[in-house]
């Protein structure tokens, strides 16, 4: 039962990381393209973002109500991250529909922008730090100590800042892999091409500062990953996907490359599962909090199990639906009348 | 400031920033469903028209409802992890439920709000219809949460700690229905007045329109319904209350003393030194009724509890009184309307009954926020009624006034720009003859 409640919560993050994910790297995309693929953009995530946004309700709800010890750890130390990313949610969500929708074109549209790609880049910057921090093991056992120490230090280092920077680039070379596909015209294509190709070299150089930082900070991530063979798999998988995306980037395959994409995006963040499992926060002084030590009592955890299924079964057809009717049909063009 | 008073202030701003937002979110789909009905069945554009404008302010409405909801999930344990701890398991049922709700009304929104031209008229209209279940369904969820806070149920509370939890009775718990019901008629009446007075607004500047006579029409069908509804769930309210809360309803009446029978107080002031209210009109009896449905009934006084343990009474009592107002309000607008509906039908063109209309434009919204302060403040010092003290669920991270300004600044901020934008928005439909059929 909880390892079913995991599974979905897994896969809550793992959509996020991939639909949520890249509308915020869509904006990040966007500080390098301009105005001009500034169109394309705003096209692309209109109709998806609100729904893409809720994997990271389901999450909140899914560790508020199965795992309580694990949200009230992560909010009572995580507060300034956390209060951060919020920040950045409100501007993104907001500057990016009043953009979209406030009809008189003027100086205004230029303040939406500039907010929307600031939170855009903000937000996924503090994810990482706060992920960062919960693998790190930094945050204590108790509030007994200064406010640098309990509430600051925890997540502000340099491996939760090289942790921060990585899902930044993560995140924004998805967004610039799937927007080729909604490219209408060459120029805009081979504009998020390139850049695509120099996100993926960054997000290379980035993973590797990860592992080195958590070398650094005697995580020993190279050990982890050599002695579990599903973080290996995933690596060896994630590593396949790359000439495969490029192949398809270059044959303008849109469809194949955001696959092998997300793909390889999904064993990243199984791999980090794998070395992670079962803690779900790690502590400072060893009292890590694990999925089965923190988990809600049974009735609730059952009942959480049949909400989770009957969610399922509504969400993803709904789902399904939604990308087919903008996502895979480019009969018609025009969104607003 | 001290945290544990910024810690409630943020959540009062943001929790009142937000409802408007979730009012909008559970009425509006089913106006502009009303209004694509009557377009396919009859074929008139101005109704088509309607349901396009609508849906373009609905769309920054709704962006503004999920960031500030967003913010309130994680507020919960940023600023009360302690609660969360303890309640999470007890009442995360409702919220997993309300999650479902959201995807299900992200996803029809989506299909609704863009989907004009790429899925068939259909399956457009049972979008936003969807849209429309998945809000109030919604809203039913997180009411029922809140709804548990007031009458805490589905668990045993043994040294600090709950055991043998029940999620199922705890969200049915005694005071769910009679709050979900109250809120869920409360999001009607507050957006359907508001959309009636923004179009009365703009009919008496641009007459004899047929665009806003249409959307005035709906909107305010809804409206007057509800309007008359809500005084009956609102007693339904305040008998539970009077069972459940004593103390609440002893500060929403400013009843210092257990009394039989008890009287009904009208205005006034407070006293909390004194115990007494000064000023008012006192009518006898009325409250032993209204409390119990009996004019001898005893109904328990503020004397009954500990005065340390008293909610604030002069906001309380405060509150109550200006949302039984703005109700009395909004049932003669109602009413007049039914009635001109059905007879002297040409008053509804009258510039006194469009000014009227125009006049109540808040008030919806302001019964909905005082009706809230009644019962979240009236809750106070408790988190979980009679089980947790809201002081000892607070965060320990210090330097909570910062942040509360900061949220505080942004809401104030979001909310000038979304009135500009709507601004805006009206402006623009106007310049744009298209979307403006002064004939059917
Ligand atoms: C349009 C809005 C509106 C209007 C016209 C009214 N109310 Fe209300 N009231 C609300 C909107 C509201 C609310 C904001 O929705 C509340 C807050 C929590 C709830 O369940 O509903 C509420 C709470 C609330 C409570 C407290 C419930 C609790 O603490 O559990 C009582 C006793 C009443 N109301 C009673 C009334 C009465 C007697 C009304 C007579 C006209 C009335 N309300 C009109
Ligand atoms: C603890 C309290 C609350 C939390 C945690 C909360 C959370 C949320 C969240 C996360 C969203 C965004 C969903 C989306 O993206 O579409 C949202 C929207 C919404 N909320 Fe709340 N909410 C709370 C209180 C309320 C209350 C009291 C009501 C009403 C009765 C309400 C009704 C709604 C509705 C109808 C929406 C969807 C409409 C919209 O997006 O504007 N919420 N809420
Ligand atoms: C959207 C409508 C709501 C409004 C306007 C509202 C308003 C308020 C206000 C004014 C306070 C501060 C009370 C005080 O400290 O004196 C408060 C506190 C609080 N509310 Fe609500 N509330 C709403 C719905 C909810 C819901 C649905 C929940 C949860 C499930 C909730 C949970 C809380 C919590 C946890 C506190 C802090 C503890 C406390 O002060 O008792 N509220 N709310």
């Amino acid at each position: 039962m909880t390892s079913f409640i995991i599974f979905v919560l897994g896969i809550a993050v793992l959509f996020y990381v991939l639909l949520g994910g890249a509308d915020f790297g869509a904006g990040i995309v966007e500080i390098f393209t301009g105005k001009k693929g500034a169109d394309t953009i705003s096209k692309a995530i209109a109709p998806v973002w609100e729904a893409n946004h809720i994997w990271l309700i389901l999450a909140i709800v899914i560790l508020l109500n199965g795992f309580p010890h694990v949200f009230a750890t992560l909010t009572t130390y995580l507060h300034i991250p956390l209060l951060i990313i919020l920040i950045g949610i409100i501007f993104r969500g907001t500057a990016f529909t009043f953009r979209y929708y406030d009809t008189i074109q003027e100086n205004t549209h230029n303040y939406y922008t500039v907010l929307f790609r600031i939170s855009s880049l903000l937000t996924p910057f503090f994810f990482g730090v706060t992920l960062g921090a919960i693998i790190l093991g930094h945050i204590p056992a108790n509030v007994n100590g200064t406010f640098y120490e309990i509430f600051i230090s925890p997540w502000l280092n340099v491996f939760t800042l090289t942790t921060g920077v990585f899902l930044t680039l993560l995140f924004g070379w998805l967004a610039s892999v799937y927007l080729t596909g909604e490219a209408n015209d060459d120029e805009t294509y081979q504009t998020f091409e390139k850049i695509s190709r120099n996100f993926f070299v960054l997000l290379i150089i980035s993973g590797l500062g990860v592992f080195l930082a958590a070398e650094f900070y005697g995580l020993h991530f190279f050990s982890k990953f050599i002695h579990s063979e599903v973080a290996m798999g995933c690596i060896v998988a994630a590593t396949i996907a790359i000439p495969l995306i490029w192949r398809n980037i270059k044959r303008r395959n849109t469809l194949q490359t955001r696959f092998w994409a997300g793909l390889q995006t999904a064993c990243i963040l199984t791999g980090w599962f794998a070395i992670q499992f079962p803690v779900m926060i790690f502590i400072a002084d060893g009292s890590n909090l694990t999925i089965w030590n923190s988990q809600a009592p049974e009735r609730t955890m059952s009942l959480l199990v049949y909400a989770l299924i009957v969610g399922i079964f509504l969400i993803f057809p709904a789902f399904a639906y939604l990308f087919k009717v903008f996502k895979f049909d480019n009969s018609a063009d025009e969104t607003l009348a | 400031m001290d945290n544990f008073l910024a810690a409630r202030l943020q959540m009062t701003v943001s929790f009142v920033f937000h409802i408007v937002f979730a009012c909008i979110g559970m009425t509006m789909p089913w106006l502009m469903f009303m209004a694509e009905l009557k377009w396919i069945k009859t074929g008139k554009q101005v109704y088509l028209n309607l349901a396009k404008a609508w849906s373009k302010g609905v769309a920054i409405f709704f962006a503004v409802g999920a960031v500030s909801g967003t913010v309130l999930s994680f507020e919960l344990g940023l600023l009360w992890p302690k609660f969360m701890e303890h309640a999470g398991p007890i009442i995360g049922m409702p919220f997993s439920w309300e999650g479902t709700a959201f995807f299900m009304e992200a996803i029809a929104l989506g299909l609704f709000l863009y989907g004009w031209k790429r899925v068939n008229k259909w399956v457009h209209l049972i979008s936003g219809l969807v849209v429309g279940i998945a809000g109030v369904l919604s809203g039913i969820f997180v009411v029922a949460a809140n709804s548990w806070m007031n009458s805490p149920a589905g668990f045993d509370w043994v040294n600090g700690h709950a055991i043998n939890i029940d999620p199922v009775k705890a969200m049915f718990n005694k005071a769910w229905f009679q709050q979900a019901l109250h809120m869920t008629i409360a999001a009607f009446a507050s957006t359907s007045f508001a959309v009636a007075g923004i179009h009365a607004l703009m009919l008496l500047r641009y007459k004899n329109n047929e665009f806003h006579r249409k959307a005035i029409r709906i909107a305010l069908v809804f409206g007057a319904v509800a309007a008359l509804l809500q005084p009956i769930s609102g007693d339904i309210s305040a008998k539970n209350v009077a069972k459940l809360q004593p103390a609440k309803l002893a500060a929403m009446e400013s009843l210092f003393k257990t009394s039989k029978p008890a009287p009904l107080v009208i205005g006034g002031i407070p006293d909390v030194k004194e115990e007494k209210v000064k000023y008012g009109l006192h009518i006898p009896q009325i409250l032993s009724f209204l409390a119990h449905g009996d004019f001898n009934a005893e109904v328990e006084g503020l004397d009954k509890t500990k005065k340390e343990d008293w909610p604030p009474v002069l906001i309380v009592h405060f509150a109550f009184q200006i949302m039984v107002l703005m109700g009395m309000l909004m049932v003669g607008a109602g009413f007049l309307y039914l009635f001109f509906r059905f007879k002297w039908s040409e008053n509804l063109e009258k510039r006194w009954w469009l000014k009227t209309l125009v006049c109540l434009t808040p008030v919806g919204f302001i019964a909905v926020e005082a009706g809230w302060i009644v019962t979240e403040v009236g809750r106070q010092p408790w988190i979980i009624y009679g089980i947790m003290k809201t002081s000892d669920a607070v965060t320990p991270m210090p330097g909570i006034q910062y942040p509360f300004y900061l949220i505080t600044l942004i809401y104030l901020f979001l909310t000038f720009v979304v009135f500009w934008l709507m601004r805006r928005q009206i402006i623009a439909i106007h310049t744009n003859p298209q979307n403006i059929d002064t004939h059917d």
